[in-house]
């Protein structure tokens, strides 16, 4: 009981807080209404990237920022920063309460949809027909696409490849797998001289919905999964309970760490980067501890590769789709007061995000970006040069799904591999949970 | 003074300020929380009034009442371990060399926070390089279990730390209890012939019987309610196996989005914590308590 004091507390507090500002920025508005045009107007920016935790992102949302107000002397931007989960709780109390930022971070598809629904985001179609036509790579803003408008603009994006440890791959004489038959083999190889194959924290249950994407994207095919999710197929047809049972499979053979189930994703890439684990599937926000991050040991970083998931035989997919999808996005919130300034701040940040992200923080951006001209690590353009060749995107389907879905499919996830769950089960648990659609 | 204390209208204002706090943010939070669980609301947008389904929905859940059977096993494992703590309370009561230390050493636990505890258990249980299994390898067990992986172990698993934090907390309350026993008591007996153990069954359970209520409902009302650890370490997982009701609580409320259902899920956990301190009044109520002199 007292923890949900403490969270309706907190609520308490927030929304006091939301009250205040909401208030002053109304002091503020007419204040600038009594003005003429061009006078002063302040952005209130809320983002997600605090200086001890994402040091590089927020250099460069400050740079920019920075750079904003030269060109706009007019214009003030007010930054509040909040770490991940918190951003998440209080976005969703500024909403119930009717005051979110002018312009704000989100999530893709199912995060956004219940704020779309509410009418909180405004379309931002028109600037994507202005300066950033055709500068954004192509599938990243369709997943914020909702009911044919766009609400918000991507700016990072993501695919999974399998890194792997290069140096115990030579020493029991291994090659990066190109078909499933010798990914197996790797397993088997791994498994049989004692080494674990695979990183896994299952503990945040996303971790392993990748493997299961992988492989159901592997034997069924992009558009079958995709259907699936979107409840125009079930999850019973027999290429989809194929992927399942594969993943009980690779549970038998032992090919993911001990424990899996109850170990975190960071835990889990303790073990990929101090050696004890052989491969680890994770997205290419990782990729700085690979290539850049002083704090690694050099040899370890050196050593890593990583490999496309290889496809199935027989199965519909190609090794050549990823799964992946958007990072976050900026919107714009509706009923802001200063609307147009907003959108133009948007404009110009997604704009100049995508090269400094590049170099300063290392993440790949939502906008295309001539590599040939930066100095970057070789693991980076080599993955970069893949996601160009991409044939398709199977986007994370915690991303896809509706809130309650989900987390129906997480917790499947967990039971799938835990072995508590059998594919039958598995398949009717989400069937259930998608048609419900909330 | 006593002409301002007895003044109603004096009393009235010097209660007024923390009454109001608490009304705000204690039980208004309460009543709200009922009244959200009479709704569908996804905790952005409208809310629809949906009476009574929630509830009913709630009734019916097999993962909630399965939650409830893993708090209410912590409540009966909390209860037992408290008959231990007494125990080493009267031990560290008598006059014992080294007491004092001791009584610091289990307080320790105490003054770390619960993420703290959580981080250190993690690293305890962790299934390759953990203390845990590096010493049941080393004492020649082959192929010792992965603790919080496991569904059949993960609950027991985490009981020994949620227990273990608590430890110094209790015996720190007996030994104050204890302590104020009057020794003279403790003297007659001995000189009447009384064994230790007699003084310990005769005199002093007697005596520390209402302090000892007290920790029983602390004990059983806390360990209904308890999340912290469990949050951390296993976030209920695997399959909710650690499942509990404030983590299902808060699981469907900031996880699914579903703050009606969710809000439902509290309500009846306060229901349930006050039905259980009802209840243990009741069945530990006596006419005459016993007193010193």
């Amino acid at each position: 009981m007292f923890k949900k004091w403490t969270v309706l507390l907190l609520t308490l507090c927030l929304v006091l807080v939301a009250a205040g500002c909401g208030s002053k920025n109304e002091n503020e508005e007419n204040n600038g209404g009594a003005a003429e045009a061009g006078a002063k107007v302040t952005v209130n920016f809320m983002h997600l990237w605090p200086e001890g935790v994402s040091a590089g992102q927020n250099k460069i949302v400050n740079q920019i920022i920075n750079e904003y107000q030269k060109e706009h002397t007019n214009v003030t931007i007010k930054q509040e920063v909040l770490d991940n989960e918190q951003y998440k709780n209080k976005l969703k109390v500024l909403s119930a309460s009717n005051q979110l930022p002018d312009v704000g971070v989100t999530w893709a598809a199912g995060f956004l949809q219940p704020y779309v629904d509410g009418k909180l985001f405004a379309p931002v179609d028109d600037l994507l027909g202005g300066e950033l036509k055709d500068k954004f790579v192509a599938g990243t803003t369709e997943a914020y696409n909702i009911g044919g408008s766009t609400y918000a603009l991507p700016l990072e994006f993501n695919i999974a490849p399998v890194y792997y440890n290069k140096a115990i791959f030579e020493k029991y004489n291994l090659k990066a797998p190109t078909t499933y038959a010798e990914f197996q083999n790797v397993v088997k190889t791994l498994v049989d001289n004692g080494v674990a194959p695979i990183a896994l924290g299952n503990k945040d249950r996303w971790t392993g919905s990748l493997w299961y994407m992988y492989l159901a994207e592997r034997f069924a095919g992009q558009e079958t999964v995709a259907k699936a999710i979107k409840g125009e197929e079930s999850f019973k047809n027999a290429d989809l309970t194929k992927a399942a049972t594969e993943v009980q499979k690779l549970v038998d053979d032992k090919a993911f760490v001990k424990g899996f189930n109850g170990l975190s994703n960071e835990e889990a890439k303790s073990e990929f980067l101090n050696g004890n684990a052989a491969m680890y599937l994770m997205g290419t926000w990782e990729l700085p501890n690979f290539t850049t991050n002083e704090d690694i040991p050099k040899e370890f970083r050196d050593s890593v590769g990583f490999f496309k998931f290889p496809a199935v035989d027989g199965g519909k997919g190609n090794a050549n789709s990823w799964v992946g999808g958007p990072g976050v996005g900026l919107f714009v919130s509706e009923n802001s007061k200063v609307k147009d300034e907003a959108k133009k701040f948007v404009e110009y940040f997604v704009s100049k995000w995508g090269e400094q992200s590049v170099t300063g923080a290392g993440v790949i951006p939502a906008t295309k970006v001539d590599t040939s001209k930066l100095q970057l690590p070789q693991l980076y353009i080599d993955l970069f040069n893949e996601m160009n060749q991409a044939s398709s995107i199977t986007l994370f389907a915690d991303v896809q799904m509706k809130a309650n879905a989900a987390e129906t499919h997480l917790n499947m996830i967990q039971a799938l591999f835990g072995k508590a769950a059998t594919p039958e089960k598995f398949a009717d648990e989400h069937d259930a949970a998608i048609k419900k659609g909330s | 003074m006593d002409k301002v204390m007895s003044n109603k209208k004096m009393i009235a204002l010097y209660v007024l300020p923390s009454l109001l706090l608490i009304l705000a943010v204690v039980y208004i939070p309460i009543v709200l929380t009922g009244y959200y669980g009479l709704n569908e609301w996804n905790g952005i947008g409208s809310m629809k009034f949906v009476g009574l389904d929630n509830y009913q929905r709630l009734l019916k859940d097999s993962v909630f009442w399965d939650s409830a059977k893993h708090s209410l096993l912590l409540a009966v494992f909390s209860l037992i371990s408290l008959i231990v703590y007494l125990a080493i309370a009267m031990v560290l009561a008598a006059k014992l060399r080294g007491a004092n230390l001791f009584r610091k050493i289990y307080l320790i636990p105490m003054l770390l926070s619960s993420v703290a505890i959580a981080q250190l258990w993690l690293k305890i249980y962790h299934p390759t390089s953990g203390i845990m299994n590096t010493l049941l390898e080393s004492l020649g067990v082959d192929n010792p279990p992965a603790w919080l992986a496991e569904p059949s172990l993960v609950l027991f698993a985490l009981f020994i730390p949620i227990l273990w934090q608590y430890a110094g907390f209790y015996i720190l309350i007996y030994y104050a209890a204890l302590k104020n026993i009057p020794t003279s008591l403790e003297e007659a007996a001995k000189i009447d012939g009384a064994t230790s153990i007699q003084i310990a069954y005769k005199i002093k359970l007697p005596l520390v019987m209402e302090v000892l209520k007290v920790t029983v409902v602390l004990a059983v009302v806390g360990s209904l309610k308890y999340f912290d650890l469990i949050y951390v370490m296993t976030n209920g997982g695997p399959n909710g196996a650690s499942e509990v009701m404030a983590s299902y609580m808060y699981r469907t409320a900031f996880k699914s989005y579903d703050f009606g259902y969710g809000s439902a899920i509290g309500f009846a956990l306060l229901i349930i914590c006050l039905v259980a301190t009802w209840v243990i009044r009741k069945l530990t109520e006596t006419k005459d308590t016993i007193q010193y002199s």
